[in-house]
């Protein structure tokens, strides 16, 4: 594929993160911050969310699995991961967070699973969409091409 | 005022070279669990050419300053183990700590940063950090420490 045709699909991809709200301002902020001193910024931030999310995200599924849950521990989990994914932009999984720590107060194992369902699902499909975008990336730089600046 | 950077086997990361400070050179402590937020964190301040030191939780922020560590403006996350932020800013209240002592806290729960704030911050700003809290914190700094 040309390097124009390439350069395209990632304005449009990106476009549409922002448009379908996966992502947000911050995401934004964390681009501008990538330069010549800090050349892979981006990818790196991304890299940790997703292992820290992970991580998270296997915990919180073992303690609401738990016979007598700690929603203490819940919501410690929820907090943090609502806290990464604001941090870098992912605004559809901050939001997912939310319902989840009010239902962690009512003690409500059932509504916190589905929650947790919730948080799974939006977190892979930001996941994908964003593997997506510094795959564009990488070939438009293998093409020869630039990475185009984003309003 | 002399200010010294602690010992920790934290690395403390000089300015960059695009950096966006008014000139002074100010010293800032990120308190935060979160590996990704740490991580954002520095490069963003170094960025407004601070210098800058990350620890983990409040007890790390603590032993710092016990350590004879200083520093112009700490970021105080709120919900942190070990020790969170309400109680590690009483201890460096109790310290006698003069900092310029900042919490960062989610938006829910505004009876938490109440209470945060009663702990002894000098303010309390919502995260995530942004170019524009940094360009206010900066603002503030300057007039505390009358540059």
């Amino acid at each position: 594929m040309e390097v124009g045709q390439l350069q395209r699909q990632f304005v449009e991809h990106t476009a549409s993160m922002f448009h379908e709200g996966f992502l947000d301002g911050q995401f934004s902020q964390l681009q501008q911050l990538q330069d010549e001193s800090n050349p892979d910024f981006v990818v790196e931030v991304v890299s940790l969310f997703f292992q820290d999310s992970e991580r998270l995200l296997n915990e919180l599924t073992r303690a609401l699995d738990q016979k007598c849950v700690d929603f203490k521990k819940v919501d410690a989990h929820v907090h943090q991961l609502k806290g990464s994914s604001s941090s870098i932009g992912a605004q559809r999984v901050k939001n997912s967070c939310f319902n989840f720590r009010n239902f962690c107060e009512e003690q409500n194992t059932e509504a916190c699973f589905r929650c947790l369902q919730l948080v799974k699902q939006e977190y892979l499909l930001v996941k994908n969409k964003l593997e997506t975008l510094f795959r564009l990336e990488q070939q438009i730089l293998a093409a020869g091409g630039s990475i185009p600046m984003m309003e | 005022m002399a200010f010294r950077m602690g010992n920790s086997s934290t690395k403390c990361s000089g300015s960059s070279k695009n950096c966006l400070a008014t000139g002074n050179k100010f010293s800032v402590l990120v308190v935060d669990d979160d590996p990704v937020v740490q991580r954002i964190h520095r490069v963003f301040l170094n960025r407004f050419g601070f210098e800058t030191q990350v620890v983990g939780n409040g007890k790390e922020a603590v032993d710092l300053y016990c350590s004879g560590a200083s520093f112009h403006l700490v970021l105080m996350d709120m919900e942190m183990p070990v020790m969170d932020g309400p109680e590690a800013t009483r201890e460096l209240r109790g310290m006698e700590v003069s900092s310029m002592i900042v919490g960062m806290t989610s938006r829910d729960r505004d009876s938490e940063k109440q209470a945060f704030m009663a702990a002894g911050l000098d303010d309390c700003r919502v995260k995530p950090l942004t170019a524009d809290i940094i360009t206010s914190l900066l603002h503030q700094l300057n007039i505390k420490y009358q540059y």
